[in-house]
């Protein structure tokens, strides 16, 4: 399957092609531009804190939106993914005192690999009922990681060694600043190249249709089982150097309402746009620290902003914005 | 040893009775709008604390605990005209997002309203256990299962019997062909959340004696409820009923015969053994795909 993810836009008409790979990759180059021009700027210790752990969100949800905006399916379970991976790495590289990279790269692959056996069975299911499971899913997860003491530290959580590159411990808030945001432009590079590909057509196509797209000739269960493992990997994989960046992982990392932080700030950025799903996860990681000034009134306020966006901009803000814009442009 | 699965079973059949309640919730607003109302653990939660702070007031027991039933039946007519009816058109990812965020939102309102500490009713009669057969039985479990029949005959009666109850069903057959024969669609969308919500704050109630409650104790007892909805079949009243009792019965006996760590773990493995085994739940009529 990963052959089909580097699979260019198409090779037809050279042109079209060209226009369609700078449009593609355009938000890399944004993305890039903005996560270089922040530091200088406001380059202080609070803004290096959020700024980490929104692109480790943005991570995973540039992969869920894969999944959510794109294929059309729903997981209220991806904490559970993220979980695992924040787990696994922190076990392989405290208690069996794995190379840190290792330990990242084969907890993700490890998770992928747990998704990959779930996912045939589970995508077969639609809507409300794949929510469901995903979410009974996660649930699960959280509860073996809270419960199996000996090997997780219970509800405490357990530490995480320090990340080390070629035996070279990362610390300072820039290396890290820096590690977040590569990994987010790798996430990203990945979900356009696949977006703009056949295997990204094929999404769009079975979320429009199921039973058209198979009638087309597209492989549903194929492409539905490439979103879901990816977007498990990229999970895991924020969640590994989650764990690392904060020195310790607790079940609350796969706990239902971070599953469901994860959803919303797809939907709430706007579904089947990988910009989206950086903004929505910028503003619901940016928003909780702002809203502690509002002490009591946090939680109320949260579920308010949530309710609000999906009755008034069911499709999220950047696809809002987006048509706003073109609006203007066409009025002069 | 037989008063040992005794124990379980009447301990089961008591939470199950919960679980049923909330699960007949989830199903009435499913079929009136195919809405999964995530929030509707939280009006168990509001029915507790709602008739802890009556209670407070020194309001007899009598007038606060139908008092919070009727406090939440409100809530959850607001709801619906606040969140839900706005977004009738919505695709099923914002609906989920809309419950969530009304579920949130509710449980933020509890923290300011009510408090953050976990508080307990007083039993309706009694807190000395009695002997059955060996088991003891607190009398607030008969109260529940007792309560909890009425409301299961109840309710069969007004959907059977009544205009409005034979109107919610035709709504939930088809939609289209109920607004033609005059149904008002959106009264029964909205009669169907009122009920939905009187319904868990009755669990609420009851229960409160036994498993204690506060703010955010909502959010488990949903997604078993939702758990025993699935169990019985999505949309079916029986169904909801055997599911929440067999969901009942089968967690407080593998808490006792198998590991209570994992007592939660047990309804979350049942939904997805339903889910994958049989959709359609154990009663729920088969589903067909349309194109």
């Amino acid at each position: 399957m990963d052959s089909s993810v580097h699979v260019p836009a198409t090779a037809s008409s050279a042109r079209p092609a060209l226009a369609r790979r700078a449009a593609r990759h355009r938000l890399l180059v944004a993305l890039a531009v903005v996560a270089g021009a922040l530091p200088p700027l406001v380059g202080n210790g609070y803004f290096y804190d959020v700024a980490i752990l929104v692109a480790f969100n943005a991570v995973v949800c540039v992969g869920l939106n894969l999944l959510i905006g794109y294929a059309g399916q729903v997981s209220l379970g991806h904490a559970g993914f993220y979980g695992l991976g924040g787990y696994g790495t922190a076990l392989l590289a405290s208690k069996y005192a794995w190379p840190s990279l290792l330990a990242l790269g084969a907890a993700a692959a490890a998770v992928a690999l747990i998704a990959f056996v779930v996912a045939r069975p589970i995508l077969k299911l639609r809507g409300h009922y794949l929510a469901m499971a995903t979410l009974g899913l996660g649930i699960i997860v959280s509860i073996v990681l809270a419960t199996e003491d000996r090997i997780t530290g219970g509800p405490d959580g357990m530490q995480v060694p320090p990340l080390a590159v070629a035996g070279v411990a990362v610390s300072g808030e820039l290396a890290w600043y820096a590690i977040a945001v590569g990994t987010l432009l790798a996430a990203v590079w990945i979900a356009s190249n696949l977006v703009a590909s056949p295997a990204g057509r094929a999404l769009r196509a079975l979320h429009t249709s199921e039973v058209a797209a198979q009638v087309a000739g597209i492989d549903v269960a194929r492409y539905k089982l490439l979103a879901f493992v990816l977007s498990a990997a990229l999970a895991a994989l924020a969640g590994g150097l989650a764990a690392f960046h904060a020195g310790f992982v607790t079940p609350a990392t796969a706990s239902f309402l971070r599953s469901i932080e994860f959803v919303t700030m797809v939907v709430f950025g706007g579904m089947a746009s990988t910009a989206g799903a950086i903004v929505g996860a910028a503003v619901l990681t940016l928003l909780p620290q702002v809203l502690t000034a509002l002490r009591d009134y946090e939680t109320i306020v949260f579920g308010a902003i949530l309710v609000a966006t999906m009755i008034f901009l069911p499709r999220g803000i950047v696809p809002a914005l987006a048509r706003l814009a073109r609006g203007t442009r066409w009025m002069r | 040893m037989t008063g040992m699965w005794l124990q379980f079973l009447v301990t089961g059949i008591t939470v199950g009775a919960i679980y049923a309640l909330v699960a007949i919730g989830f199903s009435i607003v499913f079929n009136a709008s195919n809405v999964i109302n995530f929030a509707q653990g939280e009006f168990v939660m509001i029915g507790g604390m709602s008739a802890v702070s009556l209670l407070a007031t020194g309001i007899p027991m009598t007038l606060a605990l139908p008092g919070a039933v009727a406090v939440a039946a409100i809530v959850g007519l607001v709801v619906e005209k606040l969140a839900i009816e706005r977004a009738r058109r919505a695709d099923v990812v914002p609906l989920i997002i809309i419950t969530i965020g009304a579920s949130i939102f509710l449980r933020g309102l509890a923290q300011l309203v009510f408090d953050k500490s976990v508080h307990r009713l007083p039993p309706l009669a009694g807190e000395r256990p009695l002997d059955v057969f060996g088991a003891a039985v607190v009398p607030q479990s008969l109260w529940v299962i007792g309560v909890t029949l009425v409301i299961v005959v109840a309710l069969t009666l007004f959907f059977h019997r009544t205009r409005a109850g034979k109107a919610m069903r035709a709504v939930s057959h088809n939609r289209l062909a109920a607004e033609l024969v005059g149904i008002d669609v959106r009264k029964v969308l909205r009669a169907s959340f009122g009920l939905a919500a009187a319904l868990g704050a009755v669990g609420g109630v009851l229960i409160a004696p036994i498993a204690f409650t506060s703010y955010d104790a909502g959010i488990m007892l949903g997604l078993k409820g939702f758990a025993a909805a699935m169990l019985g079949g999505l949309g079916s009243f029986p169904g909801a009923v055997a599911g929440g009792l067999t969901l009942g019965v089968l967690e407080s006996a593998g808490a006792g015969y198998v590991s209570s760590a994992y007592k939660d773990a047990i309804a979350f493995v049942i939904l997805l053994a339903v889910l994958l085994l049989r959709p359609d739940g154990l009663l729920g009529a088969r589903s067909r795909d349309r194109v």
